[in-house]
């Protein structure tokens, strides 16, 4: 039976693609972003114990290599990511894809899709694959949102059955990429271009950190200038909550101010990104 | 100090405002419909309660006029002739409303303005029209000052329909109260959405399942005051209601509740709903001179009684020994089967009961899950709804209260509190509403967290009257007042917010 780790699953959720949707987060990412805020969704949990006597309402256990959780327990008291040392937490369940479509069939009368996230969803490409086949059975559209690790035109079975990708273009020069996501900007940019031609791409995002005029620009130019008026492009204010201390104090202890960002969107406007804006 | 001397030295109230509480003081001091001691004994122990309706009802509690007849008839009494252009239609309705009774003493049915008011904007240029319209939206406001106020619009797309939503935003008031009848068939998705995008900006319309009430009450319906189902030239004489909470203090078991003390408290609503309905239709004026009813606005026999019922949710946790609102009804399986079973208690003997009069619908009265009152507190939730500041997710929301609305004929809703970035996504909303409805939602309100005009437990207010009250200034909807006991004792304005919850990447 095909499993997968699943962080959580929202049933309604306005801001994972058009319309109402169902994103469901899975655990897991190749990146390891600076300004992630959910980084405890990183990493696969190892197994080391560290949260499990911390839990106030011993809803933590050790077995089969890892911590395991019960549910029905927890009080959502996120003692046990704030303990982890390992970027992970022990509140995933693992899910086959009928658990997963019977969350979807829930919430089904009242979507227009689902969403994929993460994490870094395209880790389960296997699970996906099976996933969206079903969803698609219930006249429900499905898009995946990506960091762009994955190549997809390499296997383009995944792209078969979905109807689009939210790609991240976190940043295009090699150096602050590397520095900022821990990988370099090729995958991500040869996505960008594949999913444009195969019409797959459903909306660009790229993240504005207060000060960072020249990094911002490289990506803003590089991005808008392909995308066009393709799809939605999205300029997202970098904001400080859940970030690691350590690299608040790097990006920033504040949010980018809002005309900071819009003269961003303004730009890729300007370079034919007809559909940028702020969010 | 005496009740009057409180009432005229009040300096929250406005002259109109002082004038109804003096004839409801007025009204206290006859005593000629009496009750028996059970009846008075259960209202003592907060069993029951009359909604303050006053002892002594002279007119229907909810009068629906047939307005389409006045434009086909004109009204002798008030001596207008049938309307010939948008001038006079929109002058007849204003002048008409000044004369429809209700336990408001304002209008709670304006029409479906849409329908009414169509043919006479099509006459007209487009720049005109809104202004009449605007003008009669003002005249409502300021002359009809009070949210119980109510008018319908759709199922279809119309240029009225759409130049009362451009009105309703650009105009951002409390009254009237508005709603678009949904119907998947005849309402179009992008007259729905211009709909839910005023309806973000403005608390309203709220959205009601067209074909649910048509399969009760035939086409000519109205959806008045809250979000009451009525017939159009008919309406609801009373509307008292069970409070299920207290009503359930006594019980030893959930089996106890349901075989012993409902069904007594059940009858001994249903002999003051009798006495009262007898004594409007018999010894009241109303029915015998009233113009309404002498030229045929509305007609008796299109009437009937409003069971009210309030606090389910209290009342399961209660039988059911859960103290903890956070695991009682709405999250527990165990609590809304009880719900349920209870709601089928109701209905059967509500429905077993032979009523005076209201010949319409077989003799019988109809299940209304009233909205609350400011001193209710935190003890009764409005009818079947699930207690404020312990709502499960929107979607488990939406599953409990599907089972519960097809019991209220006669009125029952939810509202649902939406975060600012669903004013970029209306269309996230509009499949919400869709499914909803098709799975047996009766009716769909909502509004933005952060708008000064918000809906409280049915009727709409603006947070800044509210604030006018609490510096002792007055308001002039007479309403703002229930809204601050409703903001002050039963948190009716911490709802639970409709937001995305943050993802891992940014
Ligand atoms: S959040 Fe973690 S530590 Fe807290 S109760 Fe749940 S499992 Fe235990
Ligand atoms: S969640 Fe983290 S701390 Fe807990 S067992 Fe797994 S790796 Fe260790």
């Amino acid at each position: 039976m095909k499993t997968a780790p699943v962080n959580k699953i929202i049933p309604f959720s306005n801001v994972d693609g058009p319309g109402n949707r169902t994103s469901i987060f899975f655990q897991g990412c190749p990146f390891n972003c600076l300004f992630c805020h959910n980084p405890e969704t990183i990493n696969l949990c190892v197994g080391c114990g560290d949260c499990v006597a911390g839990c106030p309402a011993g809803a933590l256990s050790l077995g089969e290599g890892r911590a395991l959780w019960d549910s029905k327990a927890c009080v959502q008291c996120d003692a046990c990511i704030r303990t982890c040392p390992h970027g992970a937490s022990p509140k995933v369940r693992w899910m086959t894809v009928e658990e997963v479509l019977r969350e979807v069939k829930r919430s089904a009368p009242y979507i227009d899709g689902v969403t994929t996230s993460g994490g870094e969803c395209t880790l389960q490409n296997e699970f996906l694959i099976e996933l969206f086949g079903e969803v698609k059975k219930l006249g429900k559209t499905c898009l995946i949102d990506s960091n762009g690790s994955f190549d997809f035109e390499k296997d383009p079975r995944v792209l078969a059955v979905c109807d689009g990708v939210m790609l991240d273009v976190k940043a295009v020069e090699p150096a602050w990429c590397r520095r900022l996501t821990g990988r370099g900007p090729e995958m991500p940019l040869k996505n960008l271009d594949y999913l444009l031609r195969a019409g797959k791409l459903q909306e660009a995002r790229t993240v504005i950190f207060p000060g960072r005029d020249a990094e911002n620009e490289e990506t803003v130019r590089y991005t808008a200038r392909r995308v066009g008026g393709a799809c939605d492009y999205k300029i997202i204010r970098y904001r400080p909550y859940g970030v690691r201390e350590a690299y608040r104090g790097m990006l920033g202890e504040y949010e980018t101010e809002a005309d900071y960002a819009e003269k961003y969107a303004l730009m890729a406007r300007e370079l034919g990104a007809s559909r940028a804006y702020v969010v | 100090m005496s009740d009057a001397l409180n009432i005229i030295k009040d300096p929250t109230l406005t002259y109109r405002q002082e004038l109804v509480g003096l004839a409801r003081l007025g009204e206290s001091t006859d005593h000629t419909l009496r009750y028996s001691d059970a009846y008075y004994a259960a209202k003592a122990k907060g069993a029951l309660c009359d909604l303050n309706e006053g002892p002594m009802p002279f007119r229907p509690r909810y009068i629906c006029p047939d307005y389409e007849l006045l434009f086909k008839k004109g009204c002798d009494f008030l001596q207008l002739d049938p309307p010939a252009d948008l001038l006079e239609a929109v002058n007849a309705l204003e002048i008409f409303y000044c004369h429809v009774p209700s336990i408001t003493t304002y209008p709670v049915y304006l029409g479906d303005l849409d329908k009414l008011l169509e043919p006479f904007v099509l006459k007209e240029d487009r720049a005109f029209a809104k202004k009449v319209l605007r003008l009669f939206l003002r005249n409502i406001d300021r002359v009809q000052t009070d949210s119980f106020v109510h008018a319908d619009i759709g199922p279809e797309d119309s240029v009225t329909g759409r130049l009362l939503l451009e009105l309703t935003e650009e105009m951002q008031l409390a009254v009237p109260n508005l709603t678009l009848r949904y119907d998947p068939e005849r309402t179009s998705d992008d007259f729905a959405l211009a709909c839910v995008k005023c309806m973000l900006r403005t608390a309203k319309p709220s959205f009601a399942n067209h074909r649910m009430f048509v399969s009760e009450w035939g086409e000519k319906y109205a959806i008045a005051s809250c979000y009451n189902g009525l017939s159009i030239g008919g309406g609801g004489f009373t509307l008292p209601r069970l409070r299920l909470y207290e009503c359930a203090l006594d019980a030893r078991s959930p089996e106890d509740f349901i075989e012993n003390e409902l069904p007594k408290y059940i009858d001994l609503q249903l002999e003051y709903m009798d006495k009262r309905v007898k004594f409007i239709v018999e010894e009241s004026s109303f029915f015998k001179t009233n113009f309404l009813v002498i030229e045929g606005f509305v007609k008796q026999e299109n009437f009937t009684g409003m069971f009210g019922v309030v606090g389910l949710a209290e009342c399961c946790n209660r039988l059911l020994g859960i103290e903890d609102k956070k695991k009682g009804f709405g999250m527990n399986p165990e609590a809304t089967a009880l719900g349920l079973r209870i709601m089928d208690a109701i209905d059967r003997r509500v429905g077993g009961h032979v009523a005076p009069y209201c010949d319409a619908y077989g003799h019988r009265y109809r299940l209304h899950a009233q909205v609350g009152i400011d001193s209710d507190g935190m003890d009764d939730s409005p009818g079947t709804r699930i207690p404020i500041g312990v709502e499960p997710t929107m979607l488990e929301q939406l599953e409990v209260n599907e089972r519960f609305h097809p019991y209220f004929p006669t009125g029952t809703g939810d509202i649902f509190k939406f975060e600012e970035t669903y004013l970029r996504t209306p269309e996230a909303i509009l499949p919400i509403i869709k499914g909803s409805l098709a799975r047996g939602l009766r009716y769909f309100s909502g509004y933005l967290e952060n708008n000064d005009v918000v809906r409280v437990t049915g009727y709409l207010v603006k947070k800044s009257e509210i604030e006018k009250l609490r510096q002792n200034k007055q308001s002039l909807n007479q309403v703002t007042v229930y809204g601050k006991g409703a903001q002050d004792g039963g948190h009716a304005l911490d709802r639970r917010i409709q937001h995305h919850e943050d993802c891992a990447c940014q």
